[in-house]
């Protein structure tokens, strides 16, 4: 008697296991997979763009997180089978990418008028989607001191405690450089010596015994929320994020921001381009790209933007003239020549 | 004499105590997480803010949650489905006396177990990514399912060596075709084996993350890769929410183990 | 044995019809695992062989410069290659660039040195025209390294289709023209890493047997129900999650969190310890997780030890603890082995915990090899870093395997 119900249980295992393999063929709606930084830039990109424009479509869209680089990128490519629709990327991985061969020829009429974006916001294969800042931030209620300059940020004796910094070259090589005296408009020429690259690793060894290393963007709020940092670099947008929704008592110090676009573009191979570019021409437009400031604080751009946009975010926009006297442009070409040299002696001197 | 009686009971309460210890340490931060899932913050932050079922509400409403939750126990039943009926099956010719090459056979079907599990998922996408099976639920389903079989393998061996070979023969010796016996005879003895080996195949599906994060696409989320990108990619205390179930259903999972022993105990009663 | 001997009185007819039933017989035993060896070679082993086989395969420079490599097959190194390898190489950038080949090839190189991606890319970009004059000149003057014999000595290495480089540099090791040398001091990292995998998880093993190993004795000698009840402490935990231990970790051991206000409650520290982001972090986390496998591993040993012989050494007058180490524990041998083997080789694989409690110092072997993969997509490098690390597990499987024997592995 067991045995019979065991089998039958058995048999209808068997017939689940597969009904399921059956079952991606059987989920008809389309769907666009967006990949992007994931946290509260996703959150607010999903209210601005996704959400709507799946209403308007009537289709799914499926995101997955990501830390940046181009890697898992190349890897769908080289294996001709590409899971994403649309990427969202640095200036440095945009390039590097389309270098490589690994995003689409974006068509320029998705664009609707070119001339409305700001100098550089458009590439051969992405277009700009907003503008965002690496600074860093701090708890105003645990500083005795206002730090004010990324010098403080290196400086463990008149501000102690731990720092966050992202676990990559960019932005924390400048920072160490720009610390150690160099101004603004020459850290690229002295990072591009090896004598330079030694310089910002001895800085940065200066305080490495407390350094608390993050990759996702969603991490150094939680970091100073908890108290496991005194003072993280982050994406200005998050700490805002954070201040707004949480009412954290967070502080961001703009000396030393380093600004980049950020960037759609649709990976080769993608299953669904027409959808992809769709959404791109959605999001692009002139009277959508600003809505993005209506949850976060990253700049638009297109120029048309600042009228429409909500005008309570400004203060908090790394283009504010307040926040922009001391601010380095990331410089997009030297990473995507230099990072993959200079990541591997970051890397090797972070293991040592 | 009362000396040596003296220090064993001063030993004992020694170890009452190291034990208790321990058993604290091993226990406290699965249920801490319980309380915790009712803060307000959204921020994993200690002292709790105040009360709050937001957590909750947030997981229930959050379509990647659920989609999370449904894939889970799909690909956590469908994996445990195949790797129960090979392992299964290989652990009955495994513990026959007869079985050839034992010493090279046992490491090749453990090894899905103690094979670095980074180096299973790397190998995985290098192989499955061309093959379009990546990004797909069949791809997930038969990594699972490797991962799963030698926990069947080994319960189900050990039931079968501790059980009694002859009532195979007796029921062969009057005329029993061999599915027959194994149906009537050999099942219903090693059901509480292939059982257990079932549940440590599910629950290796259903904690399973790094394959999911290098072969899982989009549509293949599961709740270990959704607390993994909760924890790294956007902080956000629905994961504890999501905490507090597990360990509960840990609890369940404890009980249901347990019932199983106990019908294995009756079962082999005699032998024990 | 009884029935080999009873088969030497037989007669040889009878022998043979005897070895064939048993090979018969050892034939049907095998073929029900069939069905399980051939899904695991299909979805498990022929994947990782593949893996493997990444190490010391490099196929990219070949296929994109077939011509150079044809070129430099003779070359001996001490001066710039003749001319016709030059043009050589203008005409495979060309074609490379064509048929797609040449980013592979281009990051291949970059793995000798860095700069040779973006130096590739350059020079395919600008390429030199034949007609134009000599054309290692025209090559010098988009880069100089063109110039330079050792940039054409990495080529010419590169084009091998067999390479041991990558099991090299995974250990911190390089060929050069006089033989294998250690890398710079300040550019090694691989020694390191594997010396840390296995010291942490060693520590790891050590403090779960210290640990689990008096519990197991607790639990084992206890009154059956009492033991049965306590065994929820440690069957709950293994049952749960990985990652919402790990979380809960996370959450106790901030600065301001759960553990530190507990320690300063008590009067015990000042300020907040640093208990995560650091090796604290990764040995609590990964003790936790591992530890039930060390205490149920020991228990399902002590269960089956009968105290008579440990009583029998008291009453003949050793002291208890004598009596203990001497009589006990080596009874226990095959469960500490058990838990010390899983506890170990789970421990050497693992990659979630430190990755979310650890620090810059603490990143494991499989930390590095999901970065090789995940960031850079260095296969061969991944390849050779899970070569070593999967010899290291067999390692100790074998280990295991001969002190203790696989058969002795029990769950639940």
């Amino acid at each position: 008697m067991r045995s019979q119900r065991t089998a039958s249980r058995a048999a209808a295992l068997l017939a689940a296991g597969y009904a399921l393999l059956a079952l991606p063929a059987a989920a008809q709606e389309k769907t666009l997979n967006i990949v992007d930084y994931g946290g509260a830039f996703e959150a607010a990109a999903d209210k601005a763009w996704f959400k709507p424009f799946a209403e308007a479509q009537g289709v799914k869209i499926a995101t997955e997180q990501y830390d940046g680089g181009v890697a898992k990128l190349r890897a769908m490519v080289e294996a001709r089978n590409t899971i994403w629709d649309l990427i969202d990327l640095e200036t440095n991985d945009a390039i590097t990418a389309c270098d490589e061969g690994l995003l689409q020829k974006l068509d320029p009429a998705l664009l609707g008028d070119r001339s409305d974006f700001i100098k550089g916001a458009i590439l051969p294969c992405a277009v700009s989607s907003m503008i965002w800042s690496t600074v860093f931030a701090y708890d105003t209620s645990k500083m005795q001191t206002q730090p004010t300059t990324v010098a403080d940020f290196f400086d463990i004796q008149k501000f102690p405690g731990k720092r966050g910094l992202r676990k990559s070259p960019k932005v924390s090589m400048e920072w160490a450089l720009m610390a150690d005296g160099v101004p603004a408009g020459e850290v690229y020429k002295v990072l591009a010596t090896d004598d330079g690259v030694k310089r910002a690793l001895n800085k940065l060894s200066t305080i490495k015994d407390r350094i608390v290393w993050w990759e996702a963007g969603s991490q150094p709020p939680q970091l100073l929320a908890d108290g496991a940092v005194a003072m993280t670099m982050a994406y200005n947008g998050r700490i805002y994020d954070a201040k707004k929704k949480e009412n954290k008592p967070f502080a961001i110090v703009w000396d030393g921001q380093v600004y980049d676009y950020e960037w759609w573009g649709i990976p080769t191979g993608a299953k669904d381009k027409d959808l992809a570019e769709k959404f791109i021409k959605y999001a692009s437009a002139k009277d959508n790209i600003w809505k993005l400031s209506n949850f976060i604080s990253y700049a638009s751009p297109r120029k048309s933007s600042v009228e429409a946009m909500n005008k309570a975010v400004l203060p908090d926009m790394p283009t504010a003239p307040d926040n922009f006297k001391n601010a380095l442009q990331i410089d997009a070409e030297f990473w995507a020549d230099k990072y993959d040299s200079i990541n591997s002696r970051f890397m090797t001197w972070l293991g040592q | 004499m009362q000396s040596t009686t003296h220090t064993e009971r001063l030993g004992r309460t020694v170890l009452r105590l190291f034990s208790a210890a321990v058993l604290v340490f091993l226990v406290a931060p699965v249920l801490i997480v319980i309380p915790l899932s009712f803060n307000e913050s959204a921020y994993f932050s200690y002292p709790m803010s105040g009360f709050s079922t937001q957590w909750y509400a947030a997981l229930v409403s959050s379509k990647d949650w659920r989609l999370a939750i449904v894939n889970s126990f799909v690909i956590g039943i469908a994996s445990t489905a195949i790797a129960t009926m090979l392992g299964t099956a290989a652990a009955m010719g495994i513990s026959r006396p007869s079985f050839p090459f034992r010493s090279f056979i046992m490491p090749l079907l453990i090894s899905p177990m103690i094979i670095p599990i980074v180096v299973v998922a790397v190998s995985l996408y290098l192989v499955f990514s061309p093959l379009g099976l990546t990004s797909s639920y069949a791809g997930v389903i038969l990594a699972h399912a490797a991962l799963g079989t030698p926990f069947v393998v080994i319960t189900v061996t050990a039931t079968l060596m501790s059980f009694n070979r002859n009532l195979v023969r007796a029921a062969a010796s009057l005329g029993a075709p061999p599915l027959l016996t194994f149906r009537r005879v050999t099942l219903p003895l090693i059901a509480p084996g292939v059982a257990t080996g079932a549940v440590f195949a599910f629950a290796t599906s259903f904690d399973e993350v790094i394959v999911i994060l290098f072969i899982g696409g989009p549509e293949q989320k599961t709740i270990p890769r959704q607390m993994w990108s909760g924890i790294r990619d956007q902080i956000n205390p629905s994961i504890l929410a999501m905490a507090a179930l597990l360990t509960v259903f840990a609890i369940a999972m404890f009980l249901i183990i347990d019932w199983l022993h106990g019908r294995a105990a009756s079962a082999s009663n005699n032998n024990n | 044995m009884a029935v080999g001997s009873e088969a030497k009185s037989m007669p040889q007819e009878g022998r043979n019809a005897y070895r064939a039933a048993r090979r018969s017989e050892a034939m049907r035993s095998l073929a029900f695992a069939l069905p399980l060896l051939l899904f695991l070679v299909a979805v498990f082993l022929y994947p990782i062989g593949a893996l493997l086989m990444r190490s010391i395969q490099s196929d990219d420079v070949a296929a994109a410069f077939p011509r150079v490599s044809a070129g430099l097959a003779g070359w001996s190194g001490a001066t710039l290659p003749p001319s016709p390898v030059f043009a050589a190489l203008a005409a495979d950038l060309a074609a490379a660039q064509q048929n797609g080949t040449l980013v592979s090839a281009a990051r291949r190189l970059n793995n000798y040195e860095p700069g040779f991606r973006s130096l590739i890319l350059k020079t395919a970009r600008r390429l030199p025209d034949p007609a134009a004059g000599p054309v290692e000149q025209a090559f010098v003057d988009i880069d100089h390294h063109w110039g330079e014999t050792e940039t054409w000595r990495f080529i010419q290495r590169a084009s091998a289709r067999i390479t041991p480089d990558y099991l090299l540099s995974a250990i911190d090791l390089r060929a050069g023209p006089k033989g294998l040398s250690e890398l710079p001091p300040d550019q090694r990292i691989y020694q390191a890493a594997f010396a840390r995998t296995f010291l942490i998880s060693g520590s790891v093993t050590l403090i779960c047997l210290l640990l689990g190993y008096p519990v197991a004795y607790l639990l084992a000698t206890l009154p059956q129900r009492q033991s049965h009840r306590l065994m929820i402490f440690v069957i709950v935990p293994f049952w749960t999650s990985l990652l919402v231990r790990t979380t809960a970790w996370y959450v106790l051991l901030q600065p301001n969190g759960i553990v530190n206000a507990l320690l300063a409650q008590a009067g015990l520290t000042s300020g907040p310890l640093a208990l995560m982001f650091n090796r604290t972090g990764v040995l609590v986390g990964m003790t936790h997780v591992l530890l039930p496998f060390m205490i149920l591993a020991n228990y399902a040993v002590m269960r089956g030890i009968s105290p008579t012989y440990q009583r029998a050494a008291v009453s003949l007058g050793a002291h208890p603890a004598v009596a203990f180490l001497r009589v006990y524990v080596p009874q226990t041998l095959p469960g500490i082995g058990t838990g010390t083997f899983l506890v170990f080789v789970l421990a050497i694989g693992y990659y979630i915990t430190p990755d979310l409690l650890g620090g810059g110092g603490d990143e494991m072997i499989s930390q590095l090899i999901a970065f090789q993969m995940d960031r850079q997509l260095n296969w061969g490098l991944a390849g050779a870093l899970s070569v070593y690390l999967v010899l290291l597990t067999l390692a100790v499987y074998f280990v295991f395997n001969h002190f203790v024997g696989v058969d002795r592995l029990r769950l639940g």
